[in-house]
């Protein structure tokens, strides 16, 4: 099973905001284990995919060098269950970046229909309050994962270097 | 702004970022022994007071980082005086009356209070 939450990004601005789709199909396994006879999407993995869509949002902000993780979810409320045929739209802005992490809001849409609002705070673990150390390599962006960034080719007014 | 409602709006960033009740901020509340804050929450609170302030708070200010791990500041669980110095400087808003008594590392979550975030904010305001 990849882990994988968001289909592709369909708007990107760095360090601003994004906007990632994913469509719900029936062939998911884990959409007909919730409840029989009654495929549903789990809420947790509506977070998941507004933590894939504000976490890569995150990290392009410093060219995936911080190692980004997902430290609280702030508030996540739903409004309606999302079933297959659905396409789930997470579009994330985000609040505060800093060299520590970074604060993101987000809503889940489906045609307009209002899923699910969701606030999270990223940390830069190796840069946390702590100074706990974390392996060198960069164990949280797989290339798939930044390639859904990359192939959007994000537009960066005070990019120093293109990527 | 005024005292008063600098701890109002002080007052609304920690129950929104700990989920506590209003009555249960008050100015002598420890943030992590009474409010139950874990660490991942002080960078919450530090974005929500940046945000409803409109304030910067650089890295180190509101809580100095890095005292635990410094042999100059800190032998065995205790506090040199170098280390309790340098606290005092740079938590000027802090009450150390308690803390001069045993300055223990483990102590210290003790000098972060509402009352001390509050005179943090206050006089960063004054300065803006």
């Amino acid at each position: 099973m990849r882990w994988f939450w968001i289909d592709r990004f369909t708007q990107f601005e760095s360090r601003k905001s994004a906007t990632a789709i994913k469509a719900v199909t029936m062939s998911e396994e884990h959409l007909h284990d919730l409840y029989p006879d009654f495929p549903v999407i789990p809420n947790s993995l509506i977070v998941e995919g507004m933590a894939q869509t504000s976490g890569l949002l995150v990290g392009e902000a410093k060219d995936f060098a911080e190692k980004v993780v997902l430290a609280k979810v702030g508030k996540a409320v739903f409004h309606r269950l999302v079933q297959p045929g659905d396409t789930l739209i997470f579009s994330a802005v985000v609040e505060q970046l800093n060299d520590i992490g970074a604060s993101i809001s987000g809503t889940v849409t489906v045609e307009g229909d209002l899923i699910a609002e969701i606030e999270l705070m990223f940390s830069h673990i190796d840069q946390n309050l702590s100074g706990t150390k974390f392996p060198e390599h960069n164990f949280v962006f797989t290339q798939q994962f930044k390639d859904l960034v990359l192939k959007f080719e994000p537009k960066r007014e005070d990019r120093e270097f293109d990527l | 702004m005024t005292h008063e409602e600098i701890y109002a709006k002080v007052k609304d960033v920690l129950v929104d970022a700990l989920g506590v009740d209003e009555d249960e901020v008050v100015p002598t509340a420890v943030i992590r022994d009474d409010l139950g804050a874990e660490s991942i929450d002080f960078l919450d609170i530090m974005f929500r007071l940046e945000k409803a302030f409109g304030i910067k708070i650089p890295k180190g200010e509101l809580m100095p980082e890095g005292v635990a791990t410094d042999p100059n500041y800190v032998q065995g669980d205790k506090l040199t005086p170098a280390g309790v110095a340098m606290l005092k400087e740079k938590m000027p808003f802090s009450d150390f009356t308690e803390f001069d008594k045993d300055p223990t590392v483990e102590g210290m979550s003790k000098l972060f209070t509402v009352d001390m975030i509050v005179k943090y904010v206050e006089n960063k305001l004054k300065a803006a």
